[in-house]
């Protein structure tokens, strides 16, 4: 083994001198073979995106299992599945004209009867299918080439929710009859796509191979593609450092790590092929909190805040700062600064006026925060807050929990007053913002809810209206006048948009052409020899 | 014949004892992981980033967290009396699928591990205790002092920047090279590489250990009557040594490393995520994050089981070394 694998640092070298030879030729001609290995954070309990949208799941469906279309960094469609698509002008028919020729690895044709089955399927069991495809009346196949999916009412997200993780195609003939829940296409995937599963080993890694009769004859370029486990983020470090892993992404090591990874000559860092969603972060208040139900304190907060300050401080700066829900890298982005500056004094007097006066030992109030412990950033964040609290006299003390214990304290107990939390934008705010703060998205129990209990009756009509809104335009103004109420009444208050960055190995090649990046199906991927 | 006596009496011995443990260790385990706040459909739901209460109940009905807590119990006890150890609703996939994956690499970690300790410390403790209170002890007593002090997740990293990042030598990372079609002794040599590290980073906690006992106890045998019988017989004293102080003092050593061996499979949990090694107690950590009882059902019954079996080996071995135990 040591042999092997010194052979490959080495292989790994030569062909890094190589390339600066060539000059870095940009425009080289894509090689064919070889194994890229795909370096992940944790491991899937499904390889199929369907009763699960867990990252880990994303990363891998669609390497098997596609989707109808696939978007640009600008998340303009472009064919996958279906080659042509077009949307009747009042919004509530999308016909599809599905690609020819196009076999499943069992060998079994794609036809329009598995778009069908497939809608039908993630409406009703799908994490957010439900939402997403809720105003599915039918999917009607005129023929095996065309589907046409009818609405009661306007989607005008829809367009953009069928990429393949996010919408995965699958074959009807092996899930018709069971229960999708137990079927075992999650753990041994048949689709469309461009790798074939060949094994799973638990707790280590997932190996894809070359599918020889993808509908693109081209592709794929590489030969093998190893999707490898590795739970420990130093361990990541490493696998990059030393050539064993060629791929990852989300910022896949510790950002402490990033200065010195950057030194390695044979590294890449890129954010290609992150636009499909962006998260943003958010101190969330429990708005039946006694100190957080008041807006003036909710004021003070904000006010107390120093958001570029923390960023440096949580992410090492890598991050955009954000007042409102929703990205500034989105389209439906208001850029407005928030009301409430940077500005302790104006803070002090906010929490004087709400009655909250500083006592004996100075402290007005002390408060529990709780954390989403997702993120390596969390406590961080936690952290900074209690010291930027402190300055205005409110006693912080952070609380940790496990996922499980914060989701039923967030979300079913609501016994917090605020805490640190993290939403994906999605690819479009009516999917990823309006369930935060839609009064009627307020359910107990349900992870990512409502669980401020925001409810203002302007905000409710708006998101409502830009659900079913046709005119892009008028749609736009209406995320901007949500995000200026929201602005006001800060019933959480959003701190920044993370920056993630793809790192890779210098020899991979067009892993990210669209805008769901490494996520995607990683046919056009090729390595240097 | 008497030591096929022995066996059967230690077998029937454990069996009596070993059934009510095992029961206990899983009721109690089950009802203690009932105290724990959320399920496994939270954790779904959070990782997932997304939920709907339609597809929260649906998950809670899957799991079976719909059902009363006693019937949960009697239908896991139930499967448990068929020898079924359940299925997993988190993996779609059955409970002793999961964990027969992974069982081997444990067993093999942790077996590589103890030798390693028992070889090096019984090594460094009989070196120890020859040059007793010369430098060589000296010396030597710093190390183990180190090693004992030392957590083992710090060594293994330690070790990984050294001979996996710095020098190249060794991988870092899983149990062997993915991808690779290694056969015969290339797989084998593949697999000892992948080995090397981890096992050690296990291992340095207990070296430290059963130096420091192999010392005391052949300090303490030199007085007895035995040795001095050895040594008016003429015997060479390396050979007093080995075959009557060492033999000795190898009792106390190996009735510990059978207590260790649970202490083993906690500390595999911290060794395996550090080494990427796909084994059970990384297995039965992520499942106490994901809420996933059955899962951790199954890896503690296993383990009990193993550690169970492990303590008839250690008597059975206490029989072979000194044939005055167990006699009564």
């Amino acid at each position: 083994m040591t042999a092997q694998f010194r052979t490959t640092r080495r292989a790994t070298l030569a062909g890094l001198s190589m390339l600066a030879l060539a000059g870095g030729a940009r425009a080289q001609a894509a090689k064919k073979g070889g194994t890229l290995t795909f370096v992940q954070n944790a491991e899937p309990t499904t390889l199929v995106s369907l009763t699960t949208v867990a990252t880990p799941s994303l990363t891998c469906s669609a390497k098997t299992t596609e989707g109808l279309l696939e978007y640009d960094y600008d998340i303009k469609p472009r064919p996958a599945l279906a080659t042509e698509w077009s949307i009747s002008p009042d919004g509530t028919r999308y016909s599809f004209k599905l690609r020819p020729n196009v076999k499943f690895h069992d060998g079994k044709p794609f036809t329009s009867a598995d778009v069908a089955y497939s809608i039908q399927l993630l409406k009703t069991v799908h994490p957010r299918g439900r939402n997403t495809f809720a105003n599915v009346v039918e999917v009607q196949t005129p023929d095996p080439l065309s589907a046409i999916i009818v609405l009661s009412k306007p989607a005008p997200y829809l367009i953009k929710a069928l990429t393949a993780a996010e919408s995965p195609m699958l074959p009807k003939h092996v899930y018709e009859g069971s229960d999708p829940l137990t079927n075992q296409n999650g753990n041994v995937p048949i689709g469309t796509g461009p790798y074939l599963f060949k094994e799973w080993v638990r707790g280590s890694h997932v190996i894809y191979e070359r599918n020889p009769n993808y509908w693109d004859p081209d592709l794929p370029r590489i030969d093998r593609m190893v999707c490898k486990f590795v739970r420990d983020a130093g361990a990541r470090s490493v696998a990059f450092e030393n050539g064993s892993g060629d791929i990852g992404y989300r910022t896949p090591v510790a950002l402490a790590d990033l200065d010195r990874l950057k030194k390695v000559p044979h590294l890449v860092f890129s954010t290609d092929g992150t636009s499909y969603s962006y998260n943003v972060q958010t101190m969330q208040f429990n708005l039946d909190s006694q100190y957080f139900k008041h807006l003036k304190v909710r004021q003070a907060v904000a006010h107390a805040i120093d958001r570029a300050a923390m960023l440096k401080a949580v992410a090492y700066g890598y991050g955009t700062v954000c007042a409102v829900p929703i990205s500034p890298k989105s389209e439906f982005h208001d850029p407005t600064p928030s009301p409430y500056a940077y500005d302790l004094k104006k803070a002090e007097q906010l929490l004087d006026e709400a009655g909250f006066k500083r006592g004996a030992d100075k402290i007005r109030f002390k408060v529990p925060m709780d954390f989403n412990p997702i993120g390596d950033e969390s406590r961080k964040v936690c952290e900074f807050t209690r010291a930027a609290l402190g300055r205005i006299g409110i006693a912080v003390e952070i609380r940790a929990q496990d996922l499980s214990a914060f989701s039923k304290r967030i979300y079913t107990d609501r016994e917090f007053d605020f805490t640190y939390n993290g939403h994906s934008n999605l690819f479009d705010p009516t999917v990823g913002v309006q369930r935060i703060y839609w009064s009627k998205n307020f359910k107990k129990g349900v992870p990512f809810s409502n669980a401020s209990n925001y409810n203002n009756p302007k905000v409710d009509a708006l998101l409502e209206g830009a659900a079913v809104e046709n005119d892009p335009v008028k749609r736009k103004a209406m995320f901007i006048e949500f995000q200026k109420i929201y602005a006001e009444d800060v019933p959480d208050l959003s701190l920044y948009t993370p920056l993630y960055l793809t790192i890779k190995n210098k020899r991979v090649h067009e892993d990210s052409p669209t805008a769901d990046g490494v996520e995607s199906n990683m046919s056009r991927v090729w390595l240097d020899a | 014949m008497r030591m096929g006596r022995r066996i059967a009496a230690t077998l029937r011995r454990t069996a009596i004892h070993a059934g009510p443990t095992v029961l206990g260790i899983i009721v109690l385990d089950f009802l203690f992981l009932q105290l724990m706040p959320g399920d496994a459909a939270d954790v779904m739901a959070i990782e997932a980033g997304s939920a709907t209460a339609e597809t929260m109940a649906m998950m809670r009905e899957r799991f079976g967290l719909d059902q009363p807590v006693l019937s949960q119990l009697a239908s896991f006890l139930g499967h448990l009396a068929q020898l079924d150890l359940g299925y997993s609703p988190r993996f779609n996939a059955s409970v002793l699928d999961i964990i027969m994956a992974r069982l081997p690499n444990t067993v093999l970690l942790m077996l590589t591990a103890l030798s390693f300790a028992l070889l090096l410390g019984i090594v460094l403790g009989s070196v120890m205790a020859a040059w007793a209170g010369r430098w060589p002890d000296r010396v030597l007593s710093v190390v183990v002092l180190l090693l004992y002090s030392m957590p083992g997740f710090w060594v293994g990293l330690m070790a990984v920047v050294l001979f996996s990042v710095k020098l190249g030598w060794l991988p870092n990372d899983s149990n062997m090279t993915i991808g690779s079609d290694f056969t015969g002794w290339a797989l084998i040599a593949d697999r000892a590489a992948h080995l090397v590290l981890p096992a050690l980073a296990l291992a340095s906690f207990f070296v430290a250990v059963y130096a420091r006992l192999v010392r005391a106890s052949m300090l303490e045998v030199q007085r007895q009557d035995f040795m001095r019988t050895a040594h008016a017989k003429g015997l060479h004293p390396f050979l007093i040594q080995l075959r009557h102080a060492l033999r000795n003092a190898l009792i106390p050593v190996t009735t510990v490393a059978g207590m260790h061996l649970g202490n083993l499979l906690g500390g595999a949990v911290v060794v395996e995520t550090l080494f990427g090694w796909p084994g059970m107690g990384r297995l039965a950590l992520e499942a106490v994050l994901a809420r996933d009882f059955s899962v951790l059902l199954g890896v503690l019954l296993l383990s009990s089981l193993l550690v169970i079996v492990a303590n008839v080996a250690i008597d059975l071995l206490h029989a072979w070394l000194d044939p005055r135990i167990g006699e009564a």
